[in-house]
Parts: structure tokens; C-alpha cells; sequence
């Protein structure tokens, strides 16, 4: 058997920067949609950091401009003032109010946004052969070793039509991986799963963060989710959408779900459940709409 | 964490090792003749049969039977059947004539050089319709305007514009077939998931490549719709031109056949019509399944979506 170069021997963890990147500084961004001043208000002077390294879950309830935030970063939406850097690069501010979408931040879309008419593995190799960074073979190969690392050998030639939600919703993880993207924005990823479903999403999201390493935005209106999945929990008020309570939840990682029953835990729901109610009702009240 | 990736537990029925991956991709053949067998195992076959025995029974009873009034001068179809499969044909035309043939041939041509027109026309500028906003709005209403207008009106300046009585017959031909394949396609384009083309520049694609790894295949479906209602439509207005010039065809044999008094002939055209006109659409059907493997597979397979 040949050894193999150290260069091609790529797996989920090697793929990770040696040291943590991917911090996101939002400072006092206003998103208004519609003409100023007769438009709707929906980020109003935003501020908080997502460190780098870790997982950040913004909560909220559903139609409070989470997401307009999440496109903000990924650059699909402008922003009317203030700014966004990701690692003190400027992504958009007020010279530039609209970032450009790039392979350093990659979208998890919320009802999944892997391409149907390509297979598993041309999804997951589209990135670095539209970038022109790898060849076929390569792209192929790196492909192969990180579906297999996470759990997804066997389906590299199948459709994501033949395959459960769940495991596409991995697939589109690996996607974006593939190009060692600095943060990974997840839009309610899990939104549409069942509740059985989704504890195994969750623990899965964990295992590929742990051996990524990668910084994680995750946008949620679940509360219990968010303290499960992240080192950092930011509660906002319904639209416009601020943030209300920011808390660092001190459950040591690596979690499983085992947590969820823990004293800690409780503590953390207790703590923020009242907070996020009082916002789902004031969301209700206004006659948001689901979204 | 358990052993068992999540994978496993929730496709239990796929292969998960690399070995079994070419016994798994489904060939479009296997997937045809599997669907065929299912087909024949049903229901359906059979109740097509009773639909056709029904049609075909009124048909006979209310002209050669009852001879009901307004009846009384179709030709029934032991008539029709009789005049089609003679080898001494009343009329001039049967299955053992060459002229039959000729007619076929000449009508299949013309629908498939004004078709192939209509789709290679047709669909880039669809494609363009639903890309760019600008074009859409140069374009889209002069389309919209030209659109209305039946084949039938352009029959005159047809034959002003066109020489010959062959490419005036294929300009009429094509209209139609090209309205509904750019309409379907633009539509297509329309409807693809913003998320599919974000999703493709987060992944660094440039414009260009996300029309061509997502806009192209993404409105593939509604391209392929396009073009069945497109061939059909193409017999139809092909029908028309013929009726008003040409000397071969099948629209022209109806229409000859109807001034000369021979009405089973009429018949055997408008059958040789339907029957044509169904395997021409039943071939487009099928160039899109094999091109869209990966709806053909999520339907017959069963996504969860």
C-alpha cells in the first residue's frame, strides 16, 4: 500500500484552521425594508458579537428580522446603516451597505437548498470546482473522505431526492465545509424535522462541530434548542428585532442529550423562557404573521 | 454518541458501503421496464381497454346500428377500419399505399424542422426572459402582444413573407410551438428557489456559472412541459397551414378528402393524426426522463420531501 501525500489525506478535522477565525462583530445595524421613513423597522440598532470558534444562537420569535440579519451577513440583503466585519474585514457598513456573498460564509438554508438535479456528491464538490481551487479528482476525493467522516458513506451517487431530510440537511453541511468557510450561517435548519428527527440533527451538528471547529450563527425561534447547541444565546425582541438578553451558557461542550435533564439546563430555560414568551406574545399581539 | 451515525438509522434501506454504489444507480431502462410491469399489473390497462371499447361501441352503434340523424353520413368503423387495412382502397389511401406514407412523412418533417426551430429559438429566450429583469422588460411585451395572435391570422402574410408553400406551412408550424416553449421556459426559470441560486453564489459560483448549473437545470422540468403542450400544438397549427396550402400532408389529405366526398379517408387522416401526434409527445416525454434522472428517480422512489 502507498503512503499517501499528507496534503491529500483531508478529513473534517484537518480542514479546520489551526487557529480560530470566523468572529463576526455586528455594530449598530438598522435594517428599514421600503422607503425611509414610510418603511417597516425591522433590525433596529443591532450590537453583539458572534466569537469565533464557537456556536451563537440568535433566538427569536418567528418574522422578528432574525434572518434579515442572517442575509445581511451572507450578503443577499443590504443593510441601512451601521456595520458588519467578519474577522475586522468591513463586510458591509456605510460605504458599502450590501456584503458580497462569498465561500468564507456559507448559508444553511432553512428548507434546504441542495441542488436536486446534482448528486450528492456533485453538491458537495461544487463549490471548489466552481471556484476552480481543486480538480475533479481532487474535488472528488476530499468529497469521498469528508461525507464518509461525517456518517455519509454510501450515498455520494444518489439524488437528494432519495435520501431523508435529515441526512441532506449533513450533506449540506459537508457542502459548505468543503470550502473551510470561516462561519457557517444556519437559517432554522431544522425547522421543518420532526422532534425525533431533530435530536439527532443536533447531535450530529455537534460531532461535525467539534471536529471542524468551525464558527456557528444558527437562527432558531426554539429556546431549548438554542441553549442545547450553543456557547452563546442571543434572545431578541419581536420586530423590530434588538437583542433583548444576551447569555453565555457555561454547560461544558462536548454535550449530548444528556443535558437536557441537567440542573444547569433547567436553569438556563427557566432563566430565559420568560423573556421569550413575553416577546411570542407581544409577536402575536402585533399579528405577525408565521414566516 | 452512539456508534451508529444517523445515516444508518434513518436509510435503513440504502446501501451505506462504497461497493454497493453501481448496483444502486438505477439505469432509465430497468426503471422503465420496472414501471412497465407495474403499469400492466394495475388497473389502468384495463380500464383504458373498457374506454376505448366504449368510444369505439358508440360510435358503431350510433352510425351503422341506429343510424341516428345526424349520423346518418359518418363513416362507421368497420367502414373506416375496412377502407384502412385494404389493399385495393375505395378512396385512394389505406395502410398498403405509399401515398399514406408520403403524408406522414411530409407532415412529421415539417413538425419536426418548425419543433426543433421553436426549441432552439424558443428556449434560450426563455431562459434570458426569466434571467434578466431587463430583457424580460424589452421583450416580454411584444411577446405578450404577438402571443394572442392565432396561427390561423398569420396564414396571409405567411405567404407574402415566405416563398414556396413549404416554409410558409413551417413558419405557421413554429409559431405556436415557440410561444409555448419560451413561455414555459421563462416560467421555469421564474420558478426556481431563490435559495438554489444563494445557495450557488455562497459557494462562489459567478453569474455565469449560476446560469449554468442552476438556472438551465433548474427550469428543466418546466422546459419539458413546454414542450409537449409545443409538439402538440405544432400538429395543430400544422393541420390548419395545411389545409390552406401544400400538396402533401395529412391535413391536406383531410381537407381534400372532405372536398372530394371521401369521408372514411377523412377518418383514417384524423386517426393517423392522433396516433402520430401521441408518439411525438410520448418522445419528448421520454428525452426529459432521461434528462431529468433526478426527478424521474425522487418520484419513483419516494423522497420525503
Amino acid at each position: 500500500m502507498s503512503v499517501r501525500p499528507a496534503a491529500t489525506h483531508i478529513n473534517l478535522a484537518v480542514s479546520a484552521q489551526p487557529t480560530r477565525k470566523g468572529s463576526v462583530r455586528i455594530t449598530d445595524v438598522v435594517k428599514v425594508y421600503g422607503a425611509a421613513g414610510a418603511g417597516v423597522l425591522a433590525v433596529d440598532h443591532c450590537t453583539f458579537d458572534v466569537p469565533p470558534g464557537e456556536i451563537t444562537v440568535v433566538v427569536g420569535p418567528s418574522g422578528c428580522g432574525k434572518t434579515t440579519l442572517l442575509n445581511a451577513i451572507a450578503g443577499f440583503h443590504s443593510i441601512s446603516s451601521g456595520s458588519i466585519h467578519l474577522d475586522d474585514e468591513l463586510l458591509c457598513g456605510p460605504q458599502k451597505l450590501k456584503a458580497r456573498p462569498g465561500p468564507d460564509r456559507i448559508v444553511v438554508f432553512q428548507n434546504g437548498a441542495l441542488f436536486p438535479w446534482k448528486t450528492n456528491i456533485e453538491n458537495v464538490t461544487f463549490g471548489p470546482i466552481m471556484q476552480g481551487l481543486l480538480s475533479r479528482a481532487e474535488a472528488y476525493e476530499k468529497a469521498r473522505d469528508m461525507m464518509a467522516d461525517a456518517g455519509l458513506r454510501g450515498i455520494e451517487h444518489n439524488y437528494p431526492g432519495e435520501i431523508s431530510s435529515g441526512v441532506r440537511r449533513r450533506v449540506e453541511i459537508v457542502r459548505a465545509l468543503m470550502n473551510g468557510p470561516k462561519i457557517l450561517l444556519l437559517d432554522e435548519p431544522y425547522r421543518a424535522l420532526d422532534s425525533l428527527t431533530k435530536s439527532v440533527m443536533h447531535e450530529a451538528l455537534l460531532e461535525i462541530f467539534y471536529k471542524s471547529r468551525v464558527t456557528i450563527f444558527f437562527i432558531t425561534h426554539d429556546l431549548e434548542e438554542a441553549i442545547f447547541l450553543g456557547h452563546r444565546v442571543v434572545i431578541m425582541t419581536t420586530r423590530p428585532c434588538r437583542p433583548k438578553k444576551i447569555l453565555d451558557i457555561d454547560i461544558p461542550h462536548p454535550r449530548d442529550y444528556s443535558v437536557l435533564t441537567a440542573k444547569r439546563f433547567r436553569e438556563f430555560m427557566d432563566e430565559t423562557a420568560a423573556a421569550v414568551h413575553e416577546e411570542a406574545i407581544k409577536a402575536f399581539a402585533a399579528g405577525e404573521k408565521e414566516r | 454518541m452512539t456508534e451508529a451515525s444517523p445515516a444508518r438509522v434513518l436509510n435503513s434501506d440504502l446501501p451505506l458501503s462504497p461497493a454497493d454504489d453501481a448496483a444502486h444507480s438505477i439505469g432509465p431502462l430497468a426503471l422503465a421496464a420496472h414501471r412497465f410491469l407495474l403499469w400492466l399489473r394495475s388497473p389502468r390497462p384495463y380500464l383504458m381497454l373498457v374506454g376505448f371499447t366504449l368510444f369505439i361501441g358508440f360510435w358503431y352503434l350510433a352510425v351503422e346500428v341506429w343510424k341516428l340523424p345526424r349520423f346518418s353520413e359518418m363513416p362507421g368503423p368497420t367502414v373506416v377500419v375496412r377502407e384502412w387495412f385494404s389493399r385495393n382502397p375505395t378512396y385512394g389511401l389505406s395502410i398498403f399505399t405509399p401515398e399514406y406514407y408520403m403524408h406522414i412523412w411530409v407532415s412529421t418533417r415539417r413538425v419536426a424542422i418548425a419543433f426543433f426551430l421553436a426549441t432552439a429559438i424558443g428556449v434560450p429566450l426563455g431562459l434570458f426572459l426569466g434571467w434578466s429583469e431587463r430583457f424580460k422588460q424589452y421583450i416580454f411585451p411584444v411577446f405578450e402582444l404577438l402571443r394572442p395572435i392565432p396561427p390561423l391570422a398569420w396564414v396571409p402574410l405567411a405567404i407574402v413573407m415566405f416563398k414556396g408553400s413549404e416554409t410558409p406551412i413551417i413558419f405557421l408550424t413554429f409559431l405556436a410551438s415557440f410561444y409555448a416553449t419560451a413561455l414555459n421556459t421563462m416560467l421555469g426559470v421564474e420558478s426556481i428557489d431563490v435559495s438554489y441560486t444563494r445557495a450557488a453564489s455562497c459557494l462562489g459560483a459567478t453569474r455565469w456559472q449560476v446560469f449554468l448549473h442552476v438556472i438551465v437545470p433548474g427550469s428543466m422540468p418546466f422546459i419539458f412541459t413546454g414542450l409537449q403542450i409545443s409538439v402538440g400544438v405544432a400538429w395543430f397549427s400544422l393541420v390548419a397551414g395545411e389545409m390552406v396550402s401544400g400538396q402533401y400532408g395529412l391535413g391536406y389529405v383531410i381537407n381534400t378528402s372532405y372536398t372530394m366526398v371521401r369521408y372514411p379517408t377523412i377518418v383514417i387522416g384524423m386517426i393517423t393524426l392522433g396516433i402520430v401526434g401521441y408518439a411525438t409527445s410520448a418522445i419528448v416525454r421520454l428525452v426529459g426522463a432521461y434528462l431529468m434522472q433526478w426527478r424521474t428517480r425522487e418520484l419513483a422512489l419516494g423522497g420525503d420531501r
